[in-house]
């Protein structure tokens, strides 16, 4: 046991560059699933915060449920999809970063549209009736909650961001856990606890922690920050 | 100036009547204040107006030789987390002008309000004062046909208060048609030409300013009044 915490604390004081290697690249997959959530989970969880049609309490209820989808359900399903005999199989993705980060970016924008549509309903309870009077089309108005829950949604895409670093079914199965290529922190400790490289699967557990802390870190000062100075 | 036709508006929430049959035409020129007791329909029937909300039953007649602009001041104002420069030139979306129109009408409806100086601080750091007045910049930049006012001085200290009715009194002269509500009789008296008064969802009494205050013929009316202003005797003027 001493052994290995003294490995462990040797490896992060020498910075090992598989360690660095796996860290960058489970932080590029789950930073870009986050952007690809954020730019596709934000619009539709502001329409539906503003629309009214029909079937809208269903479609709320389905995405809801979606927050909970099983990360190696999505990896299945994906792998399905983009196996040679595949319907998306000619794109040659499967056991690429590429695939982690269209299998992570799955698991996060229900996450974010979901987030999105209760934080912007709040919004629109407080701000809807003057941006109707203003004559905003419908699209306009949820334009302007966006920005009016600007700050909320920074949580929002933190949430997304630390369901997408922690999982683990989706991205071994579409990435394959290969090393150098598609080994990110969650597969490699996973990996490494089971061959018994509990020094290795220990740091890579500590920087998988301060990635975490880092990213929150950051985004709480620039949150900060930004209601400082615009309010 | 358009004039308002209320036929016959009914609007009812959760098995409760709030309006029931209001009936009323309210003339183009001047000021109408609405007045009448908590519960009697008057917010509701300014959001009818304006159409924010659907009537039940009967309509609202709008009648103007062209298209009406509306603006609607809330008693609470509701402003977006951005500059009060951005605040104002929101209202103006709707108006298809360019940004560098848009910024400078706001500019000037921030000036007009005394706000010129605050054009980028973030609106929702003003005090309740001031938001009243981004709120009536906002309005005033569209230069709308037509302004709903609900209850727009509650709570405002007396000097915002009177900032507020001139801004009133300004648009109204200037060819907008004002419905006001307000519980503040004096400011009714100070502002309105003419005043609809509502009791349980229903017009009781509609009149000039003078004859509504000073010698209301329905008791619902006296009573309303007598509420409001204490030391008033009817006996004496009737």
């Amino acid at each position: 046991m001493l052994q290995t915490l003294d490995d462990t604390f040797l490896r992060l004081a020498t910075l090992d560059r598989d360690v660095l290697a796996i860290a960058w690249l489970s932080l590029r997959v789950s930073l870009s699933a986050v952007g690809i959530g954020l730019a596709l989970g934000v619009p539709v969880g502001a329409f539906l915060a503003v629309a009214a049609f029909p079937g809208r309490g269903a479609v709320v209820g389905l995405l809801n449920a979606f927050m909970g989808l099983p990360p190696v359900i999505v990896g299945l399903v994906l792998y399905l999809l983009l196996s040679r005999s595949g319907p998306l199989g000619s794109l040659g993705l499967l056991f690429t970063p590429s695939a982690m980060v269209a299998a992570q970016a799955v698991l996060a924008t229900p996450l974010i549209a979901a987030l999105t549509r209760q934080v912007i309903a709040d919004s629109e309870a407080h701000l809807g009736e003057q941006l109707r009077s203003l004559g905003l089309s419908a699209p306009r108005r949820a334009l302007a909650l966006i920005h009016d829950t600007r700050f909320s949604l920074v949580t929002t895409a933190l949430a997304a961001f630390g369901r997408a670093i922690s999982e683990i079914g989706a991205v071994l199965v579409v990435g394959g856990n290969i090393d150098g290529h598609t080994r990110t922190m969650t597969t490699a400790i996973s990996l490494e606890t089971q061959k018994g490289d509990l020094s290795l699967a220990l740091a890579l557990g500590v920087v998988l922690m301060g990635l975490v802390i880092a990213v929150n870190g950051a985004a709480a000062l620039l949150r900060g920050y930004a209601v400082r100075a615009f309010g | 100036m358009p004039s308002l036709h209320l036929d016959d508006l009914s609007f009812c929430r959760n098995g409760t009547t709030i309006l029931d049959g209001l009936t009323a035409d309210i003339p183009a020129a001047g000021i109408t204040a609405l007045i009448g007791p908590n519960g009697a329909g008057k917010s509701i029937t300014l959001r009818i107006i304006d159409g924010l909300i659907a009537p039940t039953r009967g309509r609202v007649r709008i009648v103007a030789s062209a298209p009406v602009r509306r603006a609607f001041v809330f008693q609470r104002p509701a402003l977006v987390r951005a500059s009060a420069l951005a605040n104002v030139a929101l209202a103006l979306v709707p108006l298809r002008l360019n940004r560098a129109e848009r910024e400078a009408r706001a500019r000037a409806a921030l000036a007009r309000v005394g706000l010129a100086d605050r054009a980028r601080d973030p609106a929702t750091r003003f005090s309740g004062g001031e938001q009243q007045r981004l709120a009536l910049a906002r309005a005033w930049a569209v230069e709308p046909g037509l302004l709903l006012a609900d209850e727009p001085t509650a709570n405002l200290d007396p000097a915002v208060t009177e900032l507020v009715e001139a801004l009133l009194a300004e648009m109204a002269a200037r060819g907008t048609k004002v419905v006001l509500v307000s519980h503040n009789l004096g400011q009714v008296m100070r502002l309105a030409a003419d005043v609809l008064v509502l009791a349980k969802g229903r017009a009781v009494e509609h009149g000039p300013v003078r004859a509504i205050l000073t010698a209301p013929q329905r008791p619902e009316t006296r009573a309303y009044i007598a509420g409001e202003l204490p030391w008033t005797s009817f006996a004496a003027v009737s």
